[in-house]
């Protein structure tokens, strides 16, 4: 499973990055990929958009997810079916629904339309996270502290979200690994002047093979390792608490 | 005086209606709305785009037949939509073969303590970038890549993997093998260790122990974990696109030709799209079916 990974590791410090074989160590990969604004712009793009989804789609999920454990309504099932849906239909149909709805619509494309397509796959993972958790807490709580007085919002606020928490963060995280990781969407709705991060990458592999590459893989694969790991982390100790 | 008669005793009465329609309108309204317009209305658009002949960007909608269903039975599409399926049903294979005795082996064999570590280590490869994961067996995989250069080193012939039909199966088994070793373990860990146990007591064999107890036992978590590989293999664009070369179209590389390519056929690629999400639908009905008569015996 490693081997791949290893192998852009190993030609992002060869000097000589179009042969297979050691030409010697260079850190000059990365002072490239440091100084590429091209490549530095693209990757604030992606952030940008991930934050704001993640944000926008963490508020939604969450509160749609209470909404749905707790109330029953007709159509609830059609409801839930629709927010999952994004986990099972392929990227490129929601790319090309979307971009069709946006043309007919005429809305131009810009950042905030991918921002607006990444909540909706956004929303289904933090959705899925959530709500994991949530059927493992105890309701109880929450009626006490309407017993006690706390108005629904306190109580939601006070006792609901706190416990939720580590689910949140962790559906979070796992969505903005994805939206960062999204081509096809973002390229789909991106207007002419956005270029994020997967979508520079996409371009320079298909003009060829740049060196300066590799370096930004192994970037990029220590910093969502290490997002991963937060948030396996965060995931563990939520479950470990369940426990006690 | 009958104003206040009228408030005090009643007021929590009067909260109560209104709260039972706000909490529900708060908690679901924002994401309903959202849904709704970003993903009910767009998939309903492409539906009705789909049955328009030929249209580019900026045409009047007029819905008005069937023939883009029809150019998809066009044998060159036919072949794509072929090598589509080709290529997913091979992948699922593949992750199949491979990843059943890595999740058996960490589910059943490994120290139980490791488990966790282990999967995670499995897993890890997922939060990386699938176009950086792709790039890397390009690397790999070209003609003066690493694969080449051990093979003449040790003598043996280059081979020529790059944009072909293989090297897409190798990064499209590479890019989905975390997802199925995933699922068998979540199903190979609930797995009755004592049924195992009776079996080897009444002088089964291990290898009919195997086939009798295990794999009937995880066959509900084979079934999700080959589903899952097979729609996200069907619908896989970066694979076919950066390892396949010109020879390996896919549907979801027409797909993106007819919106963002030369083509600009809208209408086109509408169909197929539909096409697309019909097949991930009748899978996804075949598996709750088939899933319902395993629950079931």
């Amino acid at each position: 499973m490693y081997l791949p990974i290893l192998v852009l590791a190993f030609y992002s410090f060869n000097q000589s990055a179009y042969s297979a074989s050691w030409a010697g160590f260079t850190l000059a990969w990365y002072r490239k990929f440091f100084a590429d604004e091209r490549i530095l712009s693209a990757l604030q793009t992606s952030l940008m958009v991930a934050l704001l989804a993640v944000a926008i789609a963490a508020v939604l999920g969450t509160l749609m997810t209470v909404g749905l454990a707790r109330y029953h309504f007709p159509g609830k099932g059609l409801y839930r079916g629709v927010a999952y849906l994004p986990l099972i239909i392929p990227d490129i149909a929601i790319a090309v629904a979307t971009l069709v709805f946006l043309a007919v619509v005429a809305i131009p494309l810009s950042l905030w339309t991918i921002v607006a397509a990444h909540v909706v796959f956004c929303l289904a993972y933090v959705a899925i996270v959530v709500s994991t958790r949530l059927t493992g807490l105890d309701s109880h709580l929450e009626e006490a502290a309407l017993d006690l007085g706390a108005t629904p919002a306190q109580a939601f606020i006070q006792v609901l979200l706190p416990e939720l928490m580590p689910a949140i963060v962790s559906g979070c995280l796992l969505a903005f690994v994805l939206s960062m990781d999204d081509f096809l969407i973002a390229s789909f709705t991106a207007g002419g002047g956005v270029t994020t991060l997967p979508m520079e990458i996409f371009s320079r592999i298909r003009t060829g093979v740049k060196p300066d590459i590799n370096a930004l893989s192994v970037v990029l694969i220590l910093a969502s390792g290490f997002v991963a790991f937060v948030a396996e982390s965060i995931r563990y100790q939520g479950t470990q608490k369940r426990l006690k | 005086m009958t104003l206040a008669s009228k408030h005090t005793p009643s007021a929590p009465d009067i909260g109560r209606p209104e709260s039972k329609w706000l909490g529900p309108l708060v908690l679901l309204g924002p994401s309903g709305i959202w849904l709704a317009l970003l993903l009910v209305l767009p998939t309903l658009v492409i539906l009705e785009l789909s049955f328009v002949p030929g249209i580019r960007p900026g045409d009047v909608v007029n819905p008005s037949g069937l023939q883009n269903y029809t150019q998809i039975f066009q044998p060159i599409y036919l072949q794509v939509i072929a090598r589509s399926l080709f290529f997913a049903i091979n992948t699922t294979l593949i992750c199949l073969l491979l990843g059943f005795p890595v999740a058996y082996w960490i589910a059943l064999i490994a120290p139980s303590r490791w488990r966790n570590l282990l999967l995670l280590c499995f897993v890890l490869p997922l939060w990386t970038s699938s176009l950086l994961r792709s790039y890397a067996w390009i690397t790999i995989l070209r003609p003066t890549g690493v694969l080449n250069t051990l093979l003449t080193s040790i003598g043996l012939p280059p081979l020529n993997l790059l944009n072909s039909g293989s090297a897409v199966l190798i990064g499209m088994s590479y890019s989905l093998l975390p997802y199925m070793v995933l699922i068998l373990y979540a199903s190979l860990e609930k797995l009755d260790r004592r049924l195992l146990e009776a079996a080897a007591d009444l002088g089964a064999p291990p290898s009919e122990a195997f086939w009798k107890v295990t794999v009937p036992q995880t066959l509900p978590g084979i079934a999700a974990g080959s589903l899952l590989v097979f729609i996200t293999g069907l619908g896989d664009f970066v694979d076919p696109e950066l390892l396949g070369g010109a020879s390996s179209m896919t549907a979801a590389r027409l797909i993106y030709n007819q919106f963002l390519g030369a083509t600009q056929n809208w209408g086109f690629g509408s169909a197929l799209s539909m096409l697309l999400i019909l097949a991930v639908s009748l899978a996804i009905a075949l598996l709750i079916k088939y899933g319902d008569s395993t629950a079931q015996r």
